[in-house]
């Protein structure tokens, strides 16, 4: 049953993929309508997600512990003593991955019906769209790690596709191209990590792996494996996660990628696919857990990640821009949680980021579509009368990532935050950077929420700005219930206490032992400086509200501030410079050194020795130019006498 | 029947070029159109001999295999000595399955001169077959030194404008190469004579002369030195590799799939079929410099290729980047770097093959290759794009296509050997992305600025007909490789026991599924 998870998806492209090479692709072939190929898109991605339903029914039936199925479908690569089966497997951990990415990439699906209803090529965008979905699924459900490695750059593949979509535009096609390079960056990593990983432990099977270190006993180390080892596996593969799930510093194509189709950027830019680094730490979690210079490794560049994005994210005024580097401040979350040990909470965060953060970014595309594609949020204003339910919809998504209870983002931020400071891998530092970008985060989308929503329309676009089809606000408001309820799943132990109940985190039980939801904390962290913290963090929130508020709601304060700030400002705008850093120290001095190699070296150093011989055998050159007659019988009988000669000599001249 | 059973490999070996004789007496007509069929159903023909010997060779054997054995000259142990194991056999089958892709490919590139265009082809092909089929060393250099000739015709007579410079520069390459590598065969075999008291050529026999190996230029070292020299060329290995991209900017499509696709693969299998097995002491010493040599390629054939401003230049420094690997996961002297090494060739023969037809597609249609001629190629010509897209991402070796097996097993290889190297070549993963989609985009992205190129044509079914085979093979062999390894371990566990017996023997599966003995037919 597994198999057909990904299955669907892969037919749908399949047929997609070649109704539109076939019949679609010529200039001037009739088009298929979005809405045609986007119902058969969406019918396979919906049938995957019921498959992932039902498969997520039978592991809550089987006994704690032991719940996993396993599907093998045949040898994938077996040589010497490498063997890597095609084999799927759904635990506790992917089962929730499997039903996020069916389940909001059938709603995406759903949404793009409508949004790309005046696309010209509507086929081969659900083609790659599900194309997409069938490498994610693969991602999360394969069994060792080449097959993950197989969906992870199978899903780069189609977020370089989806970035270039509209590829008549050089800088769309570019933003593409960065995209796809700067992941390969980090994919050399993974794939170091993965050879380490096969040549300290002979497997690269996930569960193999886990019972090598779960037999050696709780916090011990696999016999003849040193924490050096483990801490070089673990950062090699967070080099990798540094390039899919954008961190710094390789964060820097996800902005770019904003280049692509808007629902593009809720699936695989915000929702799953830049989650992948997260799934992957938490997957082997047993090897970070070991080595505690890993661990901080991944949890200062998370915080460090998480601050510097938020920091660009508040001087942008395109409303996708900021959102992008939103996303890349909350995946830089999602690792503090990771390596300060709290792999449940950077889980918990991926599934309520998506549902936030693709209800934002289809709340954006909504807009985008009412606004006649304009993006810049300093243009829009007013929208809350022009389109209420996508206002509706986005005020829940803006109050659940800010923070506030009782919506989704406010449970999984906060237990973040907690850990950071409580556990034994955490610290004040790490806490203070994660606060401070709460109150960021909550600054900068307040002022997206405000310039776009209230006050007065600034522009006759913004006037005239129409609410979107129902196919559209649709899979928004399923979003947004989502968005609203989903951290119940993740509530902590205080507040279930306070309420007098048992324990009411289904998801740190559901996820252990796969994921172990226990993480020692420091001396003194009691419940009471739980909730200091959690007010604190609440409280930040409102800061950050008001702060925007103040500002937001009458530009020429903003106008003051940005003048009296203005180097600051500048830097902020030009995402300090980074792109600009690396074109000056990397791209350019390779690509010169390249050109010099090639004609200093390669044209001039050996081209120069074999013309010199070529010189001393001119004569032959020029002889065998009297022999060109150009008659291609006589040469070809001229060379069969040769090789009669020859063979006639041996057999005569010697014998 | 009987008799082909017998004497499947001479059949199969020369009948392309019997059936390119006989094809000599057809009527020149017009456009050469029956010397066209003529020669693709020879070829195809050919392939299906191939395809039987295909179905008939036994998977768990190391033996050479259809062997076949006839004096020819006595006296100085020379014979006519046939046979394949899974490494040939695999090469066999890549050069038959691509020469009626480069025939059909052709119909329309050629125009004078059209019969000896195809007679060549099919000489070339009975001349590579040749090479791989034969055990007989001497033999092996006729048949390497034959296909040298139509290849030197077809790129002198059908190539650019600099054609003479190119195929001089690729003649005297080879031919310095093959020289030393006479001189050290004629040595081997007066060896054999002083160790055993009989002239002899036969490949499995000088397998067992004893040569001093000690030391950078022992008799071995020495020996070794002579063929890989020769090997080294026509991989081609830096820093011996500027023939090449002169001889495929100037060569016709047809000449540049097969020296692409097969001629360079017959420098690998130089090396797994004479310079390894013969001289392992040598290869031990040399191990380091050739794996460096391999790592260097990988990345200066990427560097470079970067910045080339024409497109079949920028394929074929890719060439040379691609075969690095190639060097890289033979001199690892383990399992899984072989094995991909062989993957590796199979791979570049499919991927680097359906380029330079691509490239020679776009070249009929515009007769120029330079970058800065196209872009925004997508919109007219989306089936081209598709198929482009395709090759594109089974060059940079993408999961799923057959560029990954290879790559993948040859790093882990090259790990298992020194964790360094596997690190420096694996940055190869990096710029073979950058170089490629760089170019992908600037050919097939963009707007269309350039009005020459607003009424190409799309793919014709001819063409369409040409690629699909490779499309459908570079996703076969990224997901089905155990297909082809099945029939190859075997004959890679020899080869390394030969080689490294104490990599073999660390290893028990190779050590186990074979025994030691070499065959002698």
């Amino acid at each position: 049953m597994l198999k057909l998870i990904p299955l669907f998806p892969l037919v749908g492209f399949t047929i997609n993929g070649l109704w539109y090479a076939l019949f679609q692709s010529r200039p001037g072939a009739k088009k298929a309508s979005a809405g045609v190929t986007g119902a058969l898109a969406s019918l396979a991605i919906l049938a995957s997600f019921v498959v992932s339903w039902m498969v997520f029914r039978s592991l809550q039936a089987m006994p704690e512990g032991s719940r996993v199925i396993e599907e093998s479908l045949f040898s994938w690569i077996q040589v010497g003593d490498l063997n890597v089966p095609m084999t799927l497997r759904v635990d506790v951990l992917s089962t929730l991955f499997t039903m996020v990415i069916s389940g909001v990439g059938f709603l995406i699906h759903v949404y793009s019906m409508g949004y790309m209803s005046h696309d010209e090529t509507p086929g081969k965008f659900f083609t790659y769209l599900n194309l997409f979905c069938f490498a994610m699924l693969m991602l999360v459900m394969g069994a060792n790690l080449p097959i993950l490695f197989l969906g992870w750059e199978g899903v780069g593949l189609c977020s370089y596709l989806l970035i270039g979509y509209w590829y008549a535009d050089d800088e769309k096609a570019s933003a593409g191209k960065k995209a796809f390079i700067v992941n390969r960056v980090g994919d050399l990593g993974f794939l170091i990590g993965m050879f380490l990983i096969f040549s300290t432990f002979h497997t690269v099977d996930f569960a193999e792996l886990r019972q090598i270190f779960s037999s050696a006993g709780e916090g011990a180390l696999p016999a003849g494996v040193s924490v050096a080892t483990l801490t070089a596996i673990g950062i090699f593969l967070f080099v990798g996660c540094m390039g899919k799930s954008a961190q710094v510093p390789l964060y820097v194509w996800l902005p770019d990628a904003m280049a692509g189709p808007t629902p593009v950027s809720a699936l695989i830019h915000a929702a799953t696919m830049v989650t992948s680094g997260i799934y992957l730490v938490a997957r082997l979690n047993f090897i970070y857990s070991l080595s505690p210079t890993a661990s901080l490794v991944v949890a200062s560049v998370g915080a460090f990640t998480a601050f510097l994005a938020a920091t660009i994210a508040i001087t942008q005024t395109d409303i996708k821009k900021v959102l992008a580097y939103s996303t890349v401040s909350q995946l830089g979350y999602m690792f503090l949680a990771c390596g300060v040990g709290g792999y449940v909470a950077g889980v918990f965060h991926v599934i309520t980021h998506a549902f936030f953060k693709a209800l934002l970014f289809l709340g954006a595309g909504s807009v985008i579509h009412g606004m006649h594609e304009e993006q810049d949020i300093l243009k829009m204003g007013g929208l809350r009368s022009k389109m209420p339910q996508t206002f509706l919809v986005f005020l829940i998504a803006w109050l659940a990532i800010c923070g506030l209870p009782p919506f989704s983002g406010f449970f999984s931020k906060d237990e973040i935050l907690w850990l950071s400071f409580a556990s034994l891998k955490g610290s004040k530092v790490l806490w203070a950077i994660g606060a401070a970008t709460a109150i960021m985060t909550a600054f900068y989308m307040s002022r997206l929420f405000f310039l776009t929503f209230l006050g007065k329309p600034r522009t006759s676009e913004a006037e005239h700005a129409h609410e979107s089809p129902w196919v559209m606000t649709g899979p928004l408001m399923v979003l947004a219930v989502l968005s609203a309820l989903g951290g119940f799943m993740g509530v902590p132990a205080v507040i279930s206490e306070a309420l007098g109940a048992h324990d009411l985190n289904w998801l740190g039980h559901w996820l252990n032992p796969v994921v172990p939801h226990h993480v020692a904390v420091i001396e003194g962290a009691s419940h009471s400086l739980e909730w200091a913290l959690m007010g604190m963090s609440v409280a930040g929130a409102l800061v950050g509200i008001f702060l925007a508020k103040g500002l937001y709601f009458d530009l020429t304060r903003a106008e003051r501030l940005k003048a009296r700030f203005s180097a600051l400002h500048r830097v902020l705008t030009n995402k300090w410079y980074v792109d600009e850093l690396y074109q000056a120290v990397l791209v350019r001095p390779i690509v010169a050194f390249s050109r010099a190699l090639w004609r200093g070296f390669d044209a001039g150093l050996i081209d120069g020795i074999v013309n010199g011989f070529g010189r001393v055998s001119l004569w032959t050159g020029q002889a065998v130019r009297t022999i060109q007659t150009g008659s291609l019988q006589t040469y070809a009988i001229m060379a069969l006498l040769g090789l009669l000669m020859t063979v006639g000599y041996f057999i005569y001249g010697l014998a | 029947m009987a008799w082909l059973d017998s004497h499947l490999l001479s059949s199969l070996t020369f009948f392309p070029l019997a059936w390119a004789v006989l094809g000599l007496a057809l009527p020149s007509d017009q456009g050469g159109k029956a010397a066209k069929w003529w020669a693709l159903v020879g070829s195809l023909v050919t392939f299906w001999l191939s395809w039987i010997l295909y179905t008939r060779f036994q998977a768990d054997s190391a033996q050479f295999q259809f062997g076949e054995l006839a004096p020819w000259i006595p006296a100085l142990g020379i014979s006519y000595r046939l046979g394949v194991d899974g490494i040939s056999l695999w090469l066999i089958l890549l050069t038959t399955f691509l020469m009626p892709i480069v025939i059909l490919g052709a119909f329309s590139a050629v125009e004078e001169r059209v019969k000896g265009f195809f007679f060549l082809l099919l000489a070339l092909e009975t001349g590579m077959l040749g090479a791989f089929v034969t055990l007989d060393a001497f033999l092996f250099y006729v048949f390497w030194e034959f296909m040298l000739i139509p290849m030197y015709f077809l790129i002198g007579i059908w190539g650019g404008k600099d054609r003479i410079y190119a195929s001089m520069k690729f003649f005297i390459y080879t031919m310095v190469g093959s020289l030393l590598m006479l001189v050290a065969l004629f040595y081997l075999m007066n060896q054999h004579q002083v160790q055993f008291g009989e002239y002899s050529a036969a490949i499995t026999d000088l397998y067992r002369l004893k040569l001093d190996g000690a030391g950078w230029f022992s008799v071995q070292g020495v020996l070794f030195l002579a063929f890989a020299l020769a090997f080294a060329i026509k991989v081609p290995l830096f820093p011996l590799h500027t023939w090449l991209p002169d001889a495929h900017v100037q060569a016709p499509t047809a000449g540049s799939v097969v020296l692409a696709g097969v001629l360079l693969k017959l420098g690998g299998y130089g090396f797994i079929r004479l310079a390894f097995p013969l001289f392992p002491q040598a290869v031990a010493q040399y191990q380091q410099v050739f794996m460096i040599l391999g790592t260097i390629a990988i990345v200066y054939g990427a560097w470079v290729a970067m910045v080339q401003p024409d497109i079949k230049k920028l394929v074929a420094y890719s060439s040379v980047s691609h075969m690095g690997y190639v060097v890289l996961g033979l001199f690892s002297l383990n399992t899984v770097g072989v094995s991909g090494s062989i993957y590796q060739m199979l791979n570049h023969g499919i991927s680097t093959g359906a380029l330079f037809l691509l490239v020679g597609m776009i070249y009929e249609r515009r007769h120029t290759r330079e970058i800065s001629e196209f872009g925004g190629i997508t919109k007219v010509m989306p089936l081209f794009a598709v198929s482009f897209l395709i090759i594109t991402l089974s060059s940079i070796a993408l999961p799923g296509t057959n560029g990954f097996v290879g790559e993948f097993l040859i790093l882990l290889g090259t790990w298992k050997y020194q964790p360094v190297l596997a690190a420096v070549a694996g940055t190869g993963v990096i710029f073979g992305a950058v170089y490629m989609l760089w170019m992908f985009q600037r050919v097939m992205f963009g707007p269309l600025k350039n009005p020459e190129n607003e009424k190409l044509q799309d793919l014709n079914l001819r063409e369409l007909v040409v690629l699909l085979p490779l499309l459908v093979m570079a996703i076969v062999m990224g997901v089905r490789p155990n297909l082809f390894f099945s029939k190859m371990d075997a004959s890679v566990a020899a080869f390394l026991e030969r080689v490294n017996p104490q990599v073999a023997s660390a290893q028990p599966e190779s050590a186990t599924t074979s025994d030691s003995e070499t065959s002698d037919i």
